[in-house]
């Protein structure tokens, strides 16, 4: 007689098809051409990076386009030190808030290229773009974030 | 260049579950092909079985075998299985209560199904320790 059977695996497999939607997908083929594009409020001006198509705020569309320069600022980090499945990247690293310069908003980017315990709030980041051929409808086409002045 | 984008997107999760007894004793009596029940100080007899008897928080007496055949109590016809569904035909998903059980279980049928139907187990060739060594209940 074999073992007893203490335990099971019990897959869970979710298969979606994914759409962003018409504005982020502008924003994605923006990416795959190598340009950050943001999307301004008309009533509030705020500018929306990546872009939803409409003012959350206002609830209006937002159909003019901005591209936006591809330096920024830390508004906010996590320093991650737990491994998980699928992670990209080695522990420690940081996650960050960055908002662009003209944005209003900000997104998550990977900060590297500096030892994880001296990033800060406020920091100054610029985008380093993977090389030209990698570059697609996806953020992935960004490498990561890096001190503007490493 | 309007049409949105459209991408697949996955997510998995691989959990591994530990058993505990009273599911260990279920799922080694799928492995050794026979179902096992749990007989609670009343005497009913609960499949697939549970540490305690659900009517009074009591631990359960003992484990018992319970029949690999049984009658449908109930039932739902899936007339186009998904993909990852257990059988690529037409089938019913069914409680069946086994012969010596007084609770009724959830498990697949093929074949002609109506309530008060006596089924049986159909037991793969190769069993492992899974609620899929049973892979249906046909027509008994």
């Amino acid at each position: 007689m074999s073992e007893d059977v203490t335990g099971i695996v019990v897959p869970i497999h979710l298969d979606y098809t994914y759409t962003p939607g018409v504005a982020a997908s502008r924003f994605l083929r923006h990416i795959a051409e190598g340009n950050y594009v943001g999307q301004r409020c008309p009533k509030c001006k705020k500018v929306y990076v990546p872009p939803r198509g409409s003012c959350p705020t206002c609830g209006v569309p937002t159909d003019e386009e901005v591209e936006l320069k591809q330096t920024g600022t830390i508004t906010a980090f996590c320093i991650v030190n737990i491994p998980f499945a699928g992670q990209a990247v080695e522990c420690p690293y940081v996650s960050a808030t960055i908002q662009l310069d003209g944005a209003d908003i900000g997104f998550y980017h990977l900060i590297q290229e500096i030892p994880y315990d001296q990033i800060h709030i406020g920091m100054r980041v610029e985008a380093v773009w993977k090389p030209r051929e990698e570059w697609g409808t996806t953020t992935e086409s960004i490498a990561h974030f890096k001190p503007t002045d490493a | 260049m309007t049409e949105p984008l459209v991408a697949p997107h996955v997510l998995e999760w691989g959990y591994t579950r530990s058993l505990g007894p009273t599911l260990t004793a279920f799922f080694t009596g799928l492995r050794d092909r026979k179902i096992v029940g749990a007989k609670t100080k009343t005497g009913r007899v609960i499949v697939p079985p549970t540490p305690h008897d659900p009517d009074t928080g009591e631990d359960v007496d003992s484990l018992v075998d319970v029949s690999d055949e049984g009658v449908v109590e109930t039932w739902s016809f899936v007339s186009h299985p998904r993909p990852k569904q257990p059988l690529d035909r037409p089938f019913a998903w069914a409680l069946i209560k086994l012969d010596g059980a007084d609770t009724a279980m959830l498990h697949v049928v093929d074949g002609a199904i109506e309530t008060g139907s006596r089924v049986k187990a159909k037991w793969r060739d190769e069993t492992v320790g899974y609620i899929t060594d049973i892979e249906c209940f046909v027509p008994a």
